[in-house]
């Protein structure tokens, strides 16, 4: 089942969910091994990422100079541990780079930015990437729909009126080829967000601006899948991702200080051992499906040993 | 605009007046566009001030509208830059530089796309309306930016020559410009270069480094310290960045004063970029910087706030009889 269709590979969610926890072991070690990085909020957008890499996105490596590849800005661009481990694993770089992650003279910085293959944007302030899309989008249109735009926002990140500018504006031209995808995980480095600023209720908002709103859950493939492939004709949309900051090992979930914890030698041990046990897991899954007739061996995907890293 | 003084040396020097740079900069760009369709403005309810309306019917598939919105507006001027269009980001330089000023520095100037931002009614071209709308930070807050091309035209002649600079530029570029008639300023066989000061009148004894709208009065001051027996070199140094270092060292070196004008801040302008040009090579001469003091900036006509500062025949007259 694994292959590449119009330019983007497509992986069974079983295959997804053993690159999920492989995407999320070669994200901390690098957080690890750097000594910086956004652990909670990666972990929380990963899956948003390995599903966009491995099943949305129209773009490869070998398509990444093509004009009408689908254009992917990550506003969010705090969270680029989590992007560097996708685009390393889809093999825009070598994993050997990211050993250099935050080191003297790296290119590898601690935000996306355009001295690495794969990144279309320098980002990291935020509130830009919305406008950065919209601009994209809109060059789009102009070359007859040549392509479809996202861009990843934090909710934290709501509270930068530069998005509401953006929001009016995509509407204004029905950007039906533009994607806005919020990691609503609910945290921001102070706190909650709805006590630092609350900004619900974001699907009346969004809709008020004149988008389509879908709202799923940011850790399910299929639910992701569908909502960022169906058509939204006439109107750009927003994809309201329920999040958990820290999403996958059980001591960083919904944990205020991994924001920007840095796992000690010890917490990656732990945090790697979770992983393990989540590995076994989606195995025992598969096999108990299988064997039990639910599902077919083609549904699984035809390879196997996606998950090392 | 001049006083009678000012005007009779206009006429004596030869100089016809013109049009309002921000005219030409509209019938440049939209025959820039007519001849390529990739080419387009992104105005922030400012085609009117950006004299674009006729642009705007003409070739209503290549400008893009984005309200009063000029964060937004600069964000998609780079993201239509990053996809291959030739974007032209139009808005007032008061609130172009300092509103999305975080926008130039990340969107356009640190992602590295070839956008062309476009500061109109620049300076105190908008005099009378306060400093709300004035702009004496911008070219302060863009020096500091790195990765972007600073131009301020003096005459039509060095705004259509920016402008199609800029439309062919592989890197970001900054013009700013007002919108009074200005006088011609150059021959016909001028050549406009990015980066290279024009010399506009030879002269030993002082050198008037200018830009912008300020040239002209550069010029008439060199013309009436000639009939006073002083030779006043004038240099348009329409790029501020890069800066023409040699011609700014050459002005040093050969002139016994140098005296820089510009509609702008004293702090952070043409005139510190040339002090520390001087500085550093040991070119140290009797020095003035001409422009706005740190303070409340007085408000009227833009002609007239000239004269208040003292960017005017007269008063650059008396500033370069003052150095030497």
């Amino acid at each position: 089942m694994q292959s590449v269709v119009k330019d983007r590979p497509m992986l069974s969610d079983h295959q997804l969910a053993l690159k999920a926890v492989a995407l999320r072991r070669r994200m901390l070690r690098l957080i690890h091994d750097a000594g910086a990085g956004h652990t909670g909020g990666g972990l929380s957008c990963l899956d948003i990422l390995n599903v966009l890499y491995h099943r949305v996105l129209r773009v490869t490596p070998g398509t990444v100079d093509s004009p009408t590849r689908d254009r992917y800005v990550q506003s969010k661009g705090h969270c680029v541990e989590a992007l560097y481990a996708v685009l390393s694993a889809r093999g825009y770089f070598p994993e050997a780079d990211l050993a250099t992650v935050c080191r003297y003279q790296s290119p590898y910085v601690g935000h996306p930015t355009r001295k690495i293959r794969g990144v279309e944007m320098n980002t990291g302030a935020l509130g830009h990437g919305l406008p950065i899309c919209l601009g994209m989008a809109l060059a789009s249109k102009m070359d007859g729909d040549a392509f479809r735009v996202f861009t990843l926002l934090g909710d934290g990140e709501l509270a930068e009126g530069s998005n509401w500018e953006a929001a009016m504006a995509a509407a204004h031209y029905n950007l039906d080829n533009l994607v806005a995808i919020l990691d609503h995980n609910t945290l921001q480095i102070t706190g909650h967000t709805r006590d630092v600023m609350s900004n619900e209720p974001l699907d009346a908002k969004w809709r008020a601006f004149g988008w389509e709103v879908r709202i799923v859950d940011g850790h399910d493939y299929a639910a992701l899948t569908a909502a960022l492939t169906a058509p939204h004709p006439g109107k750009p949309l927003f994809v309201i991702a329920n999040t958990v900051k820290g999403k996958g090992v059980s001591f960083m979930e919904n944990v205020g200080k991994w924001h920007h914890g840095v796992p000690s030698d010890a917490e990656l041990a732990q945090a790697l051992a979770e992983l393990d046990a989540a590995e076994v897991k989606v195995e025992r899954v598969a096999l108990n499906a299988l064997s039990s007739g639910a599902i077919q061996a083609s549904a699984l995907g035809s390879t196997r040993s996606t998950s090392k890293s | 605009m001049f006083t009678p003084a000012a005007k009779a040396m206009a006429e004596k020097l030869g100089l016809k007046k013109g049009r309002a740079n921000l005219e030409e900069f509209a019938d440049t760009l939209q025959a820039l566009a007519t001849a390529d369709r990739n080419l387009v403005a992104v105005t922030s309810d400012s085609r009117g001030s950006g004299k674009l309306a006729p642009y705007g019917k003409a070739l209503p598939q290549q400008i893009v509208e984005v309200g009063i919105a000029e964060q937004n507006l600069v964000g998609i001027t780079a993201g239509l830059a990053a996809c291959g269009k030739r974007a032209f980001g139009v808005s007032p330089s008061c609130f172009l530089t300092a509103r999305s000023l975080e926008q130039i520095k990340n969107d356009i100037c640190y992602s590295n796309v070839p956008a062309v931002l476009v500061g109109i009614s620049s300076g105190v071209s908008y005099g009378a309306l306060g400093s709300t709308h004035h702009s004496l930070h911008d070219l302060a807050a863009l020096r500091a930016i790195h990765n972007v091309t600073i131009v301020v035209p003096a005459d039509n002649f060095e705004t259509r020559e920016a402008i199609r600079f800029a439309a062919s530029a592989t890197r970001p570029v900054f013009v700013r410009f007002g919108k009074a008639a200005m006088h011609h300023l150059h021959s016909a066989d001028s050549k406009f270069e990015a980066g290279k000061a024009l010399v506009l009148r030879e002269g030993r004894d002082v050198a008037f480094i200018a830009n912008g709208e300020t040239v002209v009065h550069a010029l008439l001051a060199a013309g009436a310290l000639a009939e006073q027996g002083i030779s006043a070199r004038v240099l348009s140094l329409h790029t501020v960045k890069p800066l023409d270092t040699a011609a700014v060292l050459a002005a040093g070196r050969e002139c016994r004063a140098v005296i820089t004008v510009e509609e702008h801040s004293v702090h952070g302008g043409v005139g510190e970029a040339v002090a520390a040009t001087l500085l550093q090579a040991r070119a140290g001469v009797p020095f003035k910087i001409v422009g706005f003091p740190d303070e409340d900036t007085v408000t009227g006509a833009q002609a007239d706030i000239f004269r208040h500062y003292g960017i005017s025949m007269e008063g650059l007259a008396a500033t370069a009889r003052s150095l030497l």
